[in-house]
Order: C-alpha cells, then sequence, then structure tokens
C-alpha cells in the first residue's frame, strides 16, 4: 500500500474574476522508501497540491478529491485536530526560502525544541539534547553552540539546514521538499540535495521533491510527475522520463535545456505546444 | 584586426561598511584586480557564486559605480567615473539589464514611456520620432505595437525581460552587460530570451557581459569565461579551454555540483543507489 495515495485532487481559488482551478484532476502516489519528483514550470500547481495534501491552503480554496488516504488514514474524514497531529509529526514539509520559513525572532535552538514539544511532549533535558543531536545529523559544526543563533546570524544553507532538522525532527513519514534549493548556489544546493536524499534513505522515508528544475529530477528522483497548468502532462520513473519522454510537454521542457540544444538555437515550450496544438490538440 | 570594445586592468573595488559611532569601519574587497580584455561581438560570461563580486564589476564596466584602482578602457579609452567627466556618447554605449524584470520599471510608466525616456533623455530627438522608434523595438524583442500603451504589471516575467532588454537597445549600445538576465524566468522563457539575445547579438554585433551562476547556460552562451571566487578571478579563457580543462580547484566543484541531466550520469547514479540499498 502506498504511503500517501490521492486520486482525482482539484484545487479551485475563488477571485474576483470567478473560479481559477489551480490544480485539476490530479492522480499522485508515493511509497516509503521512495523519492518523487513534481516537476513543473511557475504557477503549475505544484506548490498548491502539496498545500492541500497538508491543509495549509486559505479559505479562499476549495479542494476536492476522490480519496486522499495517509498511512491508511482517509484524509478527507480526518477531523481537523487530528490532521494537526499528523501534519508536521509525521508529513513534514520544507520551504524555498528558509529565511523566509524561520522565525527571526527566535533562537533556532528555540524554534527546534518547539517542535519537539509541541508534538513529541519531551521535557526540556530531552528536547535539548535531541535538538543537538539533530543539527548534527544535517551537518550543521559545533551544534550546541548554534542552538542559541538567530536565523540572520547563518548563510542561506545553513538556515535550510536547520529547516530540514526541524522537519525531520519527529521522524516524519513522508517529507515533502518544495524547491528547497532554488535559492541557494549550486554548491549549496548540491550539499542540500545530498543530505535531503541520505536522510530519506537512512529513515527510509517517502519524499516528495517539488522543483522546476530539470537537474534537480535527475540528482534525487526515482519517479517523476510533470505537471503544466495544473494538470499531470507525464508519470514515469526517472531513467524512462529523460530517455523516451512520452508527452510532448516533457519533450519540449527537456529541448529547452541549454545542454540539449542542438545548433544555434534552443527550441521553446511556446513553439513546441504551438505546432502541437496545431497537430493534436493540446491541453490548454 | 579585431577590436577590443571593453578591457579591465586590474581593478579593484572596496567597499567601507560600518563605521557607526561604535565600530571601527572595515574595508570589504569586493573586487581583487580583474584584468581581461573583450573582443567586438564575442560573449564574456562571468560566473561565481553569490558575493564573489560579480554585480560589483558589472556596475563598474557599466559606468554606475568607479573602481577604486586600476583601468578601465572602453573602445581603448580609458575612463574613471571619479575623476572624469562621462559623455553622453560614453553612456550611451553601454548599458546594464538586471536579473528582476520586475524591480527594474516603474509600474506607473507605460511601457511606450519606458522605452522612449533613454531618448528623452539623451538624445534630440522629437516626441513622434521616440515613438515610432519604440514601436520598431518593441517588434524586434518580440512584442508588438499594441504593446505600448500598456503597464509593467500586465506582462509576464519573461515580457518584462523583453522590455528591459528593448529599453536597453534604446540608444544603440554597442556593449550590453546583463546581471543574471534569465536567473528568475522559467525553463521554457529562458529559452526564448536567449535566443532573442543571440538574434540581436547577431543584428547589431552587439557584445556582451553575461552574469551568471549557471554552468549550462553560460557554456550555451559564452564565448570567453572567466570565472570569479572572493572577488579574485581564478579561471579565465575560453569557453572550451575552461570547460573541458579547468585548472582551478574551485572551477572544478562548480562543475561537480552541477546537476547532470544526461542518461548516462542518471544511470550511474540508479546503480550506485541499488549497490547501497
Ligand atoms: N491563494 C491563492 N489565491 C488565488 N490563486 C492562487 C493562490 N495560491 C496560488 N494561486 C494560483 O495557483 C496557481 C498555482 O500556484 P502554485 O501551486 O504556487 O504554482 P507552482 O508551485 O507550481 O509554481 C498559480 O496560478 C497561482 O497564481
Ligand atoms: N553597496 C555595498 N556596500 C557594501 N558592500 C557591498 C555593497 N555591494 C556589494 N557589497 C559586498 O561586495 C561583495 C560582492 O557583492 P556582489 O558584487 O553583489 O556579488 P555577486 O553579484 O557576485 O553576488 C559582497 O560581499 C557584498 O556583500
Ligand atoms: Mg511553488
Ligand atoms: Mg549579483
Amino acid at each position: 500500500m502506498a504511503l500517501l495515495e490521492i486520486k482525482n485532487l482539484s484545487v479551485g481559488f475563488d477571485t474576483s474574476t470567478g473560479q481559477f482551478m489551480a490544480v485539476q484532476g490530479i492522480d499522485l502516489s508515493v511509497d516509503a522508501r521512495e523519492v518523487l519528483a513534481i516537476v513543473g514550470e511557475s504557477g503549475s500547481g505544484k506548490s498548491v497540491a502539496m498545500l492541500a495534501v497538508m491543509g495549509l491552503l486559505p479559505k479562499s480554496a476549495t479542494v476536492t478529491a476522490d480519496s486522499m488516504t495517509f498511512d491508511g488514514h482517509d484524509m478527507l474524514k480526518m477531523t481537523t485536530k487530528r490532521k494537526r497531529e499528523i501534519v508536521g509529526r509525521d508529513v513534514a514539509m520544507i520551504f524555498q526560502e528558509p529565511m523566509a520559513s524561520l522565525n527571526p525572532c527566535f533562537t533556532v535552538g528555540f524554534q527546534l525544541e518547539e517542535v519537539l514539544r509541541f508534538h513529541m511532549k519531551m521535557d526540556a533535558k530531552t528536547r535539548r539534547r535531541r535538538a543537538i543531536e539533530l543539527l548534527q545529523q544535517v551537518g550543521i559544526p559545533t551544534p550546541e553552540e548554534r542552538l542559541s543563533s538567530y536565523p540572520h546570524q547563518m548563510s542561506g544553507g545553513q538556515c535550510q539546514r536547520v529547516m530540514i532538522a526541524i522537519a525531520i525532527a519527529c521522524n516524519p513519514k513522508l517529507l515533502i521538499a518544495d524547491e528547497p534549493t532554488t535559492a541557494l548556489d549550486v554548491t549549496i544546493q548540491k550539499q542540500i540535495l545530498d543530505l535531503l536524499v541520505s536522510l530519506q534513505a537512512k529513515y527510509g522515508m517517502g519524499l516528495i521533491m517539488i522543483t522546476h528544475d530539470m537537474g534537480v529530477v535527475a540528482e534525487t528522483a526515482d519517479r517523476v510527475i510533470v505537471q503544466y497548468k495544473g494538470r499531470k502532462m507525464e508519470e514515469a520513473d526517472v531513467l524512462s522520463l529523460f530517455e523516451s519522454p512520452k508527452s510532448p510537454y516533457t519533450r519540449a521542457l527537456l529541448s529547452a535545456l541549454p545542454e540539449n540544444a542542438t545548433g544555434d538555437r534552443l527550441s521553446t515550450v511556446a513553439d513546441f505546444m504551438k505546432n502541437e496544438a496545431a497537430i493534436s490538440g493540446a491541453p490548454s | 584586426m579585431t577590436e577590443i570594445v571593453l578591457e579591465g586592468r586590474n581593478i579593484v573595488r572596496d567597499y567601507h561598511v560600518g563605521g557607526s559611532f561604535f565600530g571601527k569601519a572595515k574595508t570589504v574587497r569586493a573586487v581583487k584586480g580583474v584584468s581581461f580584455t573583450l573582443e567586438k561581438g564575442k560573449t564574456l560570461a562571468i560566473v561565481g557564486e553569490s558575493g564573489c563580486g560579480k554585480s560589483t564589476l558589472g556596475r563598474i564596466l557599466t559606468l554606475i559605480d568607479p573602481q577604486t584602482s586600476g583601468e578601465l578602457l572602453i573602445d581603448g579609452k580609458a575612463i574613471n567615473i571619479a575623476k572624469d567627466r562621462v559623455t553622453s556618447e560614453m553612456r550611451r554605449k553601454v548599458q546594464i539589464i538586471f536579473q528582476n524584470p520586475y524591480g527594474s520599471l516603474n509600474p506607473r510608466q507605460k511601457i511606450g514611456e519606458v522605452l522612449g525616456e533613454p531618448l528623452l533623455l539623451n538624445t534630440k530627438k522629437t516626441a513622434a520620432q521616440r515613438r515610432d522608434l519604440a514601436m520598431e523595438m518593441l517588434v524586434k524583442v518580440g512584442l508588438g505595437p499594441e504593446h505600448y500603451n500598456r503597464y509593467p504589471h500586465m506582462f509576464s516575467g519573461g515580457q518584462r525581460q523583453r522590455i528591459a532588454i528593448a529599453r536597453a537597445l534604446m540608444l544603440s549600445p554597442s556593449l550590453l552587460v546583463l546581471d543574471e538576465p534569465v536567473s528568475a524566468l522559467d525553463l521554457s522563457v529562458q529559452a526564448q530570451v536567449l535566443n532573442l539575445l543571440a538574434d540581436l547579438q547577431d543584428e547589431f554585433n552587439l557584445t556582451y557581459v553575461f552574469i551568471s551562476h549557471d554552468l549550462s547556460v553560460v557554456r550555451y552562451i559564452a564565448d570567453e569565461v572567466m570565472v570569479m571566487y572572493y572577488g579574485e578571478v581564478v579561471e579565465y579563457g575560453t569557453r572550451d579551454e575552461v570547460f573541458s580543462n579547468p585548472q582551478h580547484s574551485y572551477t572544478k566543484t562548480l562543475f561537480a555540483a552541477t546537476p547532470k541531466s544526461d542518461v548516462e550520469s542518471i544511470k550511474a547514479r540508479l546503480a550506485k543507489k541499488k549497490v547501497a540499498a
């Protein structure tokens, strides 16, 4: 049985010009010990879909699905209270901007221990020990000293490591990483991706990696969902996706990569979709 | 004979930071003696991680900030904006385009005015001439006359970057410094903007300094590559030299960290993972 299984997920937003469908009929499943990448350009509904799973969307959003189960629990029927227990403990999420997700007014140690207090009901001494251990696991040097640092006293890469420490604090079964390296330099990106994948393997977590970057997909995923304008264009194991992409949109994305350029010009997704629409009527 | 459009000789830039009542002022050397030459019609890419001094150098090359020491030569003429008066002819020649296409456009200015403004400030062209030239430029960058009366917020990120490029080209510069021009754009839009830059370079024989942290883009667009690390140039050569035979350990680290999306690399990763499991 899959760890997370969603059938026919749709999310609409009430806007001044009527309802806007940000996610339209997505099926998705991820197993324990599996890395699923969701890739698509900005606005394709990647974040909204995951926020819907976490129950973190604003009131203007309408979420519908035929089914949504996590670890055997029916998430559609679950009470808000029960959901709040699970989210942050069994399912954890990290976001693109580590600086923005950490609270600038509190020390790293406080923020880490707060999660342990809320979800794990640990006493102060145990919390502190666990906090140090977690910072060690995410590769932060001299963790005892770091506990009393504020976010602005650390680099972007260090902040993202702290975010990861907070996310794995309660041994989640599923970790959702939403563009975790987009704001970072490539050398730091590499370290963070390696860290995420090694933690995923070590603890047998499911990992959903949201990204717009085909390189990140190639470096981390087992399986991939390609999303475009709220719809799923293709789902494949990572090698098949790069070796023999089925959907015209995936082919367009791959051929827009500068490293795949042939000759003087890059093919663009717009060109590709235009041609495709003329031939077969691609989704709009 | 080749024509050297831009030359730097040992360019240094210091920033003085702090210096309040309590703390002593500190000097940060952001650019530590950069030298290079760039031929007309060529593209020099500057790469390196954030904070290594790329933008600081870019602002010096486009006469926005002065160098602390060293020489800058444009079309063979030495210029130091701290000492020399910058002629409007000099200003016309070098233009800069920034990463964030929205932040660099005035939200209350219609696109037509955005494009007409450089002409208004730097030339004696009439309103009608300015309008015609702006319309022409819109078409050149892949937009249309119908966009003339629209405001920046009505455009997508890629379109705004086209507008910024159009504005920079209004005075027919010979040198464009592009500071991370596609870093904020989606892949498909990035491809369009890179194609546009290639077309414009061919058409006007433009010289580019292309600042980027994305090696796959650099490999695609550059003739020459300069790698900066903490304000220093650690590697400088033709694209093929740098990519096929990097000398400095930082360049090698950078290459090793760049994600590989070719099928062989994916196969190798999966095989390694299988062994570990
Ligand atoms: N609170 C909201 N109200 C209205 N529209 C929203 C809201 N949040 C997101 N959207 C829209 O939903 C679409 C998908 O957004 P998102 O999931 O953030 O995209 P991605 O993460 O793939 O870049 C976008 O068009 C976005 O503008
Ligand atoms: N106006 C400024 N005052 C003080 N320090 C600055 C200023 N601008 C840049 N710096 C410093 O100079 C260094 C180089 O910055 P920058 O040129 O912006 O790097 P890059 O564009 O490669 O990211 C950094 O350490 C930065 O903090
Ligand atoms: Mg997103
Ligand atoms: Mg910069």
